[in-house]
């Protein structure tokens, strides 16, 4: 089945408390690559990231503010004509608030984005088009990794876990009107009610995952893909030898099944870099979590879960 | 000897305990260094708000904390995040919220200092 609609998560701009620390951090440890710095129109220093492995011009957005936490999320659709379908859709459904056009241009080398708010609280970001200067080995008989790889060498921006308080609402607007598919769900209590739901827009196990807690607009963490198990317990050497927060890990998802380690940034914003998980495809039946067993969806090894997964968040 | 070479020594109000804390040590890392349970270490970056105390006396240098956690009102009036907050003399601090309930698990009913009045 071809890829269509919502194709993937493109970019995430991410608060940061002080930008020259946090630039420090996403490029030294985790190994993504500046791309360039410009001034928001409220005047807040940005710099744009993006990943040895992306061809898009850039994937992460660092923003200088006086609060952490996750500004937005973006995702990249296939054509201009779907960007006009689905925003009028998201529109017409009236789940989404605070919609407005973003202008061309206003992220660099960038087309317009359609940005609304969904019921968890959460900005989300539809564009069709971005400039592709291209990845790190380019297109041509290429080699499999560049040789300037440095800190983790991640990827790509992979997904985000958000914490909200309407995930009904969020899931509806994601699966019926964005096209999204459950893969995975959290259930909890006699009626089954969903708590968590990991949700894919084209093959992978989870785009953007969210888990229903009574607060709004929270980031749980930014996710980063690396190649292997083994760079993932690279990955942790790097924590330990730069001093970086060490969350937990590195350690196995029952959801999911990715190898993982989680960190965090200088500002607290939580990250993971992980490696593995399935192939989701559309035939594929959702796989169903309960709550007594959440300890082992999210650490398979440890099989329970600590406060800090829960109750620490930006 | 410059402020960030010297120790000093950090009292927790609510348990009565009492560290010594590096003049270039978090009060944070300085409480992990006690290496006791309770100690709820979050994020260690300003960010998520677990570590929320209030310096009652003493001096210190607080890096920016998110104001998601720590209001300008709130900051005025000595709420820290204990993760950002290194100290400039001898430091009595109070623990709010989470930190509280965290620290203070331990101890039986009867140890328990009152709350103190919001």
């Amino acid at each position: 089945m071809a890829i269509t609609g919502v194709m993937r998560p493109g970019h995430v701009c991410i608060r940061v408390l002080e930008i020259e620390p946090a630039v420090r951090h996403y490029v030294d440890t985790i190994g993504l690559r500046e791309v360039m710095r410009d001034t928001a129109a409220d005047g807040s220093a940005r710099v744009f990231l993006k990943a040895w492995d992306e061809a898009d011009h850039h994937s992460v957005v660092l923003r200088e503010a006086d609060e952490a936490g996750m500004d937005y999320m973006g995702w990249k659709v296939d054509s201009e004509a779907t960007l006009d379908k689905l925003s009028a859709d998201v529109e017409a459904s009236g789940l989404a608030t605070d919609m407005v056009w973003m202008r061309e241009g206003e992220h660099p080398m960038t087309g317009r984005r359609f940005r609304f708010t969904v019921p968890t609280g959460h900005v989300m970001e539809l564009y069709a088009h971005r400039e592709t200067p291209g990845c790190a080995v380019g297109y041509l008989n290429p080699d499999p990794w560049p040789d300037d790889m440095h800190g983790m060498g991640a990827r790509r921006f992979d997904h985000c876990l958000l914490y909200g308080d309407d995930l009904a609402g969020t899931f509806k607007l994601f699966t019926e009107v964005l096209g999204f598919n459950l893969t995975e769900a959290v259930v909890a209590g006699p009626d089954e009610q969903m708590i968590g739901a990991f949700l894919s827009c084209a093959t992978k196990a989870h785009d953007v995952a969210f888990i229903q807690q009574p607060v709004k607009n929270k980031l749980h963490h930014v996710s980063f893909l690396l190649d292997n198990w083994g760079e993932v317990l690279k990955a942790a050497d790097i924590i330990s030898k730069r001093r970086v927060s060490l969350d937990i890990g590195p350690t196995r998802h029952g959801i999911t099944r990715g190898e993982t380690v989680y960190f965090f940034d200088p500002s607290g914003n939580r990250n993971e870099v992980f490696a593995g998980g399935y192939t989701w495809y559309p035939d594929k039946p959702v796989i169903k979590w309960t709550a007594e067993e959440l300890g082992t969806g999210i650490f398979y090894h440890d099989r329970k879960l600590n406060e800090k997964f829960l109750s620490v968040f930006t | 000897m410059h402020p960030a070479e010297q120790r000093f020594e950090v009292h927790i109000l609510d348990t009565g305990e009492r560290y010594a804390c590096g003049g270039s040590q978090t009060l944070l890392a300085g409480m992990e260094a006690l290496g006791r349970k309770g100690i709820p270490v979050g994020c260690r970056g300003g960010g998520c708000g677990v570590c929320k105390s209030r310096i009652v006396r003493g001096d210190y240098h607080a890096a920016k904390m998110s104001r998601a956690c720590v209001s300008a009102d709130e900051q005025a009036a000595g709420v820290v995040l204990a993760c950002r907050v290194v100290p400039r003399s001898d430091i009595e601090i109070e623990a709010l919220d989470r930190m509280r309930r965290c620290v203070t698990r331990h101890l039986t009913p009867a140890a328990r200092p009152p709350v103190p009045p919001t």
